[in-house]
């Protein structure tokens, strides 16, 4: 049966992993090369790193991270932010990448999709989209772009529809509302998302406990929960979101995970 | 001993190659069917449309290189697409295959109600007694992502299988050539364990 991902995400600022709240006042909180190590070790399934370095030319900085990530961990991981052209893909791909996911430049000019799923497959291709619950939306829920800071007329079921359509061959929806509250993801529009495209859908945002993870496969309809703080400052481990879904029947990876 | 790496435009070949350099082996990335021919195991990575990648094959005279290497005996290993191109055919864009093994690549049925591609972590049960499997738990997750599995018709040649939805070959053998439908270089412990007992592997 196929398992559900627990997705581990770091933030990447100038080479250093660090982990803001609502996008505002990050602070540095390790070596992305050394706690994807880490990670990988301790049984997550995949890894997502998020360059959210301020200026272009520290760019070439997470190429380094990406290649030396690469010769490290043999699980899948993907990359995103700032990616505007195929040759952006391109360099993270050839550096090892598994996936590139775009955000606010798909928005912006959808047909990058298009034309990146053509060169290197839909399976490269994931659409990161933040979200925001607006009642005056079709479907309740608003894309935003830079980091949550632009609000966009796209509504968020009729985009990704049209993402996947384009090519993407994952979906990961960020929900800006509980994005750093450790309240729980937003299951609603997750299931929305979920059951409406063809494609696996990445809850995040909003965790704080094993049993919100649970809740979202189980009430969202999530195929991967993308995990951040609840792990980065050792509340939680990978193994104990683990154990935890493991013991209440949700199908994971245990290979690597001590049951307990 | 040096490890071949066919390469023919069917996708990233760098998780690949990372992996076989972290395992120590000197590995050969070409596409030139002379060159491949002078290693001593050879791997078929690849993801991506069988259609267009069989061309690609026959363009280059690849397909007939991958042919004249499995009959020397030396080992070779097919990775994801290239599980479904030694089939004889693949569903996908009725695309013509190697026919190393008998059967067709067939595309996961929309009425099972699953999302395809099956993209993600999946267990693999062995069948089949094979040094592919060495130390190995039946049962280990290997990483997956496809549309289309391999479906052949010779039960003898299946080595593994996985559930989704149906049961199917996640696994296939004949001889010296393995091919397996998941993605041992990004599997973790347990797929490159895979790949280390295919470099120790005699065929």
């Amino acid at each position: 049966m196929l398992e559900k991902r627990i997705v581990v995400c770091l933030d990447v600022r100038d080479g250093k992993t660090t982990k803001g709240i609502k996008f505002q006042g990050n602070v540095d909180i390790g070596d992305p090369v050394e706690m994807a190590r880490t990670y990988y070790h301790a049984g997550a399934d995949e890894l997502v790193f998020y360059d959210i370095t301020a200026s272009a030319e520290h760019r070439g900085i997470m190429i380094d991270v990406v290649e030396r990530v690469a010769r490290e961990i043999f699980i899948p991981f993907s990359v995103g932010g700032g990616i505007a052209s195929l040759d952006q893909m391109r360099s993270v791909l050839l550096a090892g990448a598994e996936k590139v996911s775009l955000n606010s430049q798909a928005v912006n000019n959808p047909g990058i999709i298009d034309e990146g799923a053509r060169a290197f497959g839909n399976q490269c291709i994931v659409l990161g989209m933040d979200v925001l619950a607006d009642t005056t939306m079709p479907s309740g829920y608003r894309v935003v772009i830079q980091g949550g800071r632009t609000p966009t007329e796209r509504d968020v079921l009729a985009w990704a529809r049209e993402a996947v359509d384009r090519g993407a061959g994952e979906i990961v929806l960020n929900s800006i509302d509980a994005d750093g509250t450790k309240a729980g993801y937003d299951c609603i529009v997750t299931r929305l998302i979920s059951e409406a495209v063809s494609v696996p859908v990445v809850a995040s945002g909003g965790a704080g406990t094993p049993q919100h993870i649970e809740t979202v496969f189980r009430d969202g309809a999530a195929d991967a929960a993308l995990v951040a703080s609840m792990v980065h400052y050792g509340e939680y481990s990978v193994a104990d979101i683990k154990r935890h879904l493991h013991g209440a029947g949700v199908p994971v990876r245990m290979d690597g995970v001590d049951v307990g | 001993m040096t490890v071949g790496v066919v390469d023919y435009e069917a996708g990233n070949l760098k998780s690949v190659e990372t992996a076989l350099l972290a395992l120590g082996a000197r590995i050969s990335i070409s596409s030139s069917p002379e060159e491949l021919l002078t290693t001593d195991r050879l791997i078929f990575p690849g993801v991506g449309d069988a259609a267009a990648a069989t061309a690609v094959l026959r363009a280059r005279g690849l397909d007939e290189a991958i042919r004249s290497f499995v009959a020397t005996g030396r080992p070779v290993l097919g990775i994801c697409l290239g599980s479904q191109i030694v089939l004889d055919r693949s569903e996908e864009n009725q695309a013509t295959c190697l026919g190393l093994i008998t059967g067709v690549a067939r595309r996961f049925s929309a009425d099972l109600g699953l999302k395809v591609p099956h993209m993600g972590w999946n267990q693999v049960v062995p069948t089949a007694d094979h040094p592919i499997f060495a130390g190995i738990p039946s049962g280990a997750s290997f990483y997956f992502v496809h549309s289309y599995y391999p479906s052949p018709d010779d039960h003898s040649t299946v080595l593994a299988e996985t559930e989704y939805g149906i049961r199917f070959a996640s696994a296939i053998a004949r001889g010296n050539l393995t091919a397996v439908q998941f993605h041992p270089e990004k599997s973790g412990p347990h797929g490159l364990r895979m790949l280390q007992n295919f470099l120790d592997y005699r065929g």
